[in-house]
């Protein structure tokens, strides 16, 4: 049965589309068929960080209102089998999405696809309520900071009110937490906030814990989703993300200091 | 049957341009006791200064329940004033002709008898409550999901049991008592029609506001000892008294 997950945060720039473009790579290597949606009609990122962005000829919104076919839209990853992104549209607004044209490509995609990756724009406005209407599931994606996890606070309380699961009174969507950017030294420090008082607040289960890594932006650079590159730490935190999604029993990793040999002790004490 | 104009336009596709929907708001009160007590102006200015961030922009309403027999002319400088703080007024409830017409002039909307707060001292002190039906103790709203920030939880009649969460930014809001089997980290408002008997438990205190009937606290007034404590919060003589748990 295909599943329609909603990659969320009520907040900009905290890592939903970098989480979408991993999360959703990471599912399909594992041999699930999958497709990634980019709902942030306008900015249009997707594409770049799945690096497909010139092969781009019709989108998402041409599929709602111009009468192009889904197929014409979907964009085959070269990398991946099994793998697909729907991009969205550069030049027209979040008012081009339209509630009945959403639920056609939703119900349209559920057919082909066993894993539908909704990437959503910030905020709590129509965009935002459009990405997350029809999921089954969702992944608050939330920086360890005050204001991200008020804003995730947020968008918790409307997908159980607002979404299509709550509006028809089904089981209601099941949450996970992606706390992603953890910078382990400044959590250390008490400049950040701790995976555990995050939890404490937001109350619902961890999906993964993603380091804050710089390969994260060489990856975007390259148009490549972190999870090909088998040497980041941020790739592989992704890739235990995607397992657990699937069911997985995983210890989660990087979210305390790694033991330090002599040597890394002796030059550190001395830096 | 004869459509409006606008109706005709909306059956013609074009639909309304806006939309009128009910709406349920918690409003603070401003009840006027004593106006032409010489400290009334400097007390009200101080309460807003003590917690600025709180009134800033907020609707109030006056209630103008203690004081209806008297003439309505402090009602302009009371308006004035608290403009001049920041503090909306809204409307005027519990008044009496003089005092309605004298805040339909001023620009306020007039709250029906029976509304937000209804208690009236003159006539029944503070017995009140129990002259009508009282509220507490009858089954009320349980919830069992956390109360998110944005969220509003109303339990119109009777108690509101809580079992989950209240993040900061959320409201809970009863005729009874509230309780809150896990932290309350937003806004609750027990005895909301007026019940002073009204009282709000919680787990873990970690409250934006506290209020019964109308009374209220705001986190910065709550002893710091109490917060994170298992607490009971109960109005005693127009104040709100919290106490730990054992
Ligand atoms: N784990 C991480 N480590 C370092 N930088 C990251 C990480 N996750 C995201 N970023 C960076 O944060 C910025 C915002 O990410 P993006 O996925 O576009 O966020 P959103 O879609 O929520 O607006 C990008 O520059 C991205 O490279
Ligand atoms: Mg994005």
């Amino acid at each position: 049965m295909s599943k329609v997950i909603v990659v969320t945060s009520g907040k900009g720039g905290v890592g939903k589309t970098t989480s979408a473009a991993a999360i959703g790579t990471a599912l399909a290597l594992r041999g699930k068929k999958t497709v990634i949606i980019d709902f942030d009609v306008g900015l249009r990122n997707l594409d770049l960080i799945m690096g497909c962005e010139r092969r781009v000829v019709f989108d998402f919104i041409n599929v709602i209102n111009d009468g192009i076919r889904l197929n014409q839209a979907l964009i085959k990853d070269k990398r991946v089998e099994n793998l697909s992104i729907l991009p969205t549209s550069q030049t027209r607004d979040k008012d081009a999405l339209s509630q009945e044209g959403v639920e056609k490509v939703i119900d349209e995609l559920r057919k082909e696809f066993d894993y539908i990756i909704c990437d959503s724009p910030a905020g709590i406005e129509k965009g935002a309520y459009m990405a997350l209407y029809h999921a089954d599931e969702a992944i608050v994606v939330t920086n360890p900071e005050v204001s991200s996890v008020r804003d995730s606070d947020r968008i918790l309380g409307i997908l159980s009110s607002k979404s299509k699961r709550a509006e028809h009174g089904d089981a209601p969507v099941k949450t996970h937490l992606l706390l992603t950017r953890y910078d382990l030294d400044r959590v250390q420090r008490g400049e950040m906030l701790k995976l555990d008082d995050v939890l404490e607040i937001l109350a619902i289960p961890v999906l993964g814990v993603i380091p804050q890594c710089g390969s994260v932006l060489q990856a975007s650079n390259l148009g490549m989703p972190v999870v090909l590159d088998d040497k980041s730490k941020a790739g592989q935190a992704y890739k235990d993300a995607a397992a657990r999604l699937l069911g997985e029993d995983i210890e989660l990793r990087f979210v305390n200091p790694e033991k330090r040999g002599l040597v890394d002790w002796l030059f550190r004490r001395s830096a | 049957m004869k459509l409006s104009a606008a109706e005709e336009a909306s059956k013609a596709g074009g639909g309304l341009p806006f939309q009128i929907r009910g709406s349920l708001q918690t409003l603070l009160s401003l009840k006027i006791l004593r106006p032409d007590d010489p400290a009334f102006f400097t007390g009200l200015v101080e309460k807003v200064a003590h917690a600025p961030d709180f009134f800033r922009n907020a609707p109030i309403v006056l209630d103008g329940g203690a004081v209806k027999a008297k003439s309505p002319d402090c009602l302009a400088e009371i308006v004035e004033r608290l403009k001049e703080h920041r503090v909306v007024p809204v409307g005027l409830q519990n008044g009496s002709a003089a005092w309605n017409d004298a805040a339909v002039e001023l620009g306020l909307a007039i709250f029906g008898a029976g509304g937000a707060s209804v208690d009236d001292p003159t006539v029944a002190g503070r017995g009140a409550a129990a002259a009508k039906p009282a509220p507490t103790g009858r089954p009320g709203r349980v919830v069992r999901e956390p109360v998110r920030g944005g969220q509003q939880v109303v339990a119109a009649e009777g108690d509101l049991v809580v079992m989950a969460p209240v993040s900061s930014g959320a409201e809970v809001a009863a005729a009874g008592h509230i309780h809150v089997y896990a932290p309350l980290r937003g806004r609750a408002f027990a005895g909301m029609n007026g019940d002073e008997q009204a009282m709000i438990f919680c787990e873990q205190l970690h409250a934006e506001l506290l209020s019964i009937a109308g009374i209220h606290l705001v986190s910065e007034e709550i002893d710091p000892r109490l917060l994170g404590k298992r607490v009971r919060v109960t109005l005693v003589a127009e104040r709100l008294k919290v106490e730990p748990l054992p």
